[in-house]
């Protein structure tokens, strides 16, 4: 515990991030309304959403928005692997991750070579082609009526029965993926992926691999989405394709970028703050959506940069990684900024 | 040091380079001159492995590096200035500076290096903490130049530094060019500006539509009544 407490959400100040995580931790026991915490667990499924598309959008600038097809497959894969095979969801979920990162490759190799809107529209294609293979694949997906029955989780003799227990996967799932992405995005690795963003050609030309790092970002970002996807199958025991339509992909990148690109805290901000407004709203009925739009624009005209703006962020990680990696030695510059002579 | 043999590139089915063979001897500053879609940069896009060659190929001290990725040419002390600059606007001159030097590990001698850029462009030490995008175009050429130097060449490929610069200015990045040769590094330059080019190359190379239509030492250039007629405006 220890170990995950170190990767906090709020970087600057670890111990208010530590309180807020066992505060975090400790909801279910104030919070006894399922509605509540089933809108909590979505929280947590947008979080780690949003936080992957943000790699591959946010930190690599790859417009990418075909994000629910990694979704469904982790999905489908993990409920055919309960089913078909009875695996337990800890092995069906990371094997679901596994293939959705396959599949992130497939697409990738390709498709990295474009840039900007082909990009948009090739991933835009791959997220109807699955949509519409998950429609029509009657065989293994049952088409449109979905796969019920998924069975509920069991650890040794405890099966989940309530959903606080889920409440705590998901829980453990969003603190794994901030802590993976957090090492990511702080590496070497990282400073190359926000160096393609900036200019690719110019990273290209200080010897960056761009192709190669676009496509690890991308198995990367898959991979996380498909975990997502194989928790909502066993969280909702149900998948269909109506899940995992262009709609879901457009509602991921929005939480990215209205969070702020490339910035941790701002995938998380986003996909609570649009995770929650159609909750908030949800007393309007049909209204809500339209509330929702108009939402939208006004946060995109007061918040341009997203709700948390990166760039200072960014570039203070990459000055903390330089010197980590001792390419700019800190020691050469004093306090006051002034250059040291012979340093 | 570096060789182009009978080098053919296309971009799609249109030929840009027509078997172009050149040689660039170490220590030299050596230029390609010729006007607007000549295929200038296109050769120092093909050195630097940014596009593959239709035929041809180059060596570098030897070697074959034609085919090779453009992140393991640079691994062996080619380094380009884009056209255009290129410089990362969004973070700071210092991270520019640090990304050029990428692809090495020791820190004691990037640090030394750092230390040499500075020294060689003061302007760019006193907006170090500045993000490259709010540079003049001159400084943002010296922070291009800077970057380049960061990565330790042995040969530097320039394209047309002169570009979208003051004449004042231009002369001062000329005069860099030149004195970052004298510390041992052989240089190719590309340049629309030839009157400039010339003056500090040892030798040009003067192409047209893709192909090298004439070669000298810079002072038989300068000399030579066509490229005059040209190029140099007389």
């Amino acid at each position: 515990m220890e170990h995950l407490a170190r990767f906090t959400l709020n970087y600057r100040n670890k111990a208010v991030s530590l309180v807020f995580m066992i505060l975090l931790a400790l909801i279910p026991l104030f919070i006894a309304n399922d509605y509540y915490i089933h809108v909590l667990i979505t929280l947590g499924l947008f979080i780690i959403l949003s936080l992957s598309l943000n790699l591959v959008s946010g930190y690599t600038g790859q417009l990418s928005i075909g994000h629910a097809a990694f979704y469904g497959i982790g999905a489908y894969v993990t409920a055919l692997l309960m089913l078909k095979l009875n695996l337990s969801f800890l092995v069906a979920i990371p094997i679901g991750g596994l293939v959705t990162a396959f599949f992130g490759l497939l697409l990738g190799l390709p498709t990295m070579r474009l840039a900007g809107d082909y990009l948009a529209i090739v991933t835009l294609g791959f997220g109807e082609i699955v949509r519409l293979v998950l429609l029509n694949w009657d065989k293994v997906t049952r088409g449109p009526m979905g796969l019920p029955g998924i069975p509920a989780p069991e650890l040794g003799s405890y099966v989940f029965m309530s959903k606080i227990p889920y409440y705590y996967t998901v829980f453990i799932i969003v603190l794994i993926t901030v802590a993976t992405m957090r090492r990511i995005v702080n590496s070497g690795f990282g400073l190359s992926l926000i160096a393609i963003s900036q200019d690719e050609l110019a990273a290209e030309a200080v010897g960056i691999n761009t192709l190669r790092c676009k496509i690890i970002s991308f198995i990367i970002s898959a991979f996380f989405a498909g975990i997502a996807g194989g928790f909502f199958a066993v969280y909702i025991s149900f998948v269909s394709p109506d899940s995992f339509t262009f709609m879901d992909s457009i509602m991921v990148l929005e939480m990215v970028v209205l969070g702020g690109l490339a910035s941790i805290p701002g995938s998380i901000i986003g996909a609570v703050v649009l995770g929650l407004i159609p909750e908030i709203l949800r007393f309007m009925a049909e209204y809500r959506m339209l509330i929702f739009g108009a939402l939208m624009v006004v946060i995109v005209i007061f918040k341009p940069d997203g709700f948390w703006s990166a760039k200072k962020r960014m570039r203070n990680a990459i000055m903390k990684d330089l010197a980590a990696r001792k390419m700019i030695d800190t020691k050469t510059v004093s306090p006051r900024g002034e250059y040291i002579e012979g340093a | 040091m570096l060789e182009l043999k009978n080098v053919m590139v296309n971009y799609g089915v249109i030929p840009a380079l027509k078997s172009i063979s050149f040689k660039v001897e170490e220590g030299e500053i050596v230029t390609l001159i010729g006007a607007n879609g000549a295929g200038k940069s296109t050769i120092l896009k093909a050195i630097c492995g940014l596009i593959k060659l239709k035929g041809g190929a180059i060596t570098y001290q030897g070697d074959t590096i034609s085919g090779m990725g453009a992140h393991l040419i640079i691994r062996r002390g080619i380094s380009q200035v884009p056209e255009g600059r290129g410089i990362f606007a969004n973070l700071t001159v210092e991270e520019n500076l640090g990304l050029g030097a990428y692809v090495r590990k020791d820190k004691a001698e990037i640090n030394r290096n750092l230390k040499v850029v500075y020294d060689r462009f003061p302007r760019l030490f006193e907006r170090r903490k500045q993000v490259g995008g709010t540079l003049s175009g001159g400084e943002q050429q010296m922070l291009a130049i800077g970057r380049a130097l960061m990565a330790a060449p042995k040969l530097l490929l320039l394209d047309e530094p002169s570009m979208g610069l003051a004449p004042l200015v231009v002369k001062e990045i000329f005069k860099i060019i030149k004195e970052i040769n004298q510390t041992g590094t052989t240089i190719l330059l590309v340049e629309q500006n030839a009157r400039m080019a010339l003056s500090v190359a040892n030798r040009g190379y003067v192409m047209e539509t893709g192909q090298i239509i004439s070669h000298g030492t810079a002072r038989e250039l300068r000399d030579n009544e066509d490229v005059k007629k040209a190029y140099l405006g007389h």
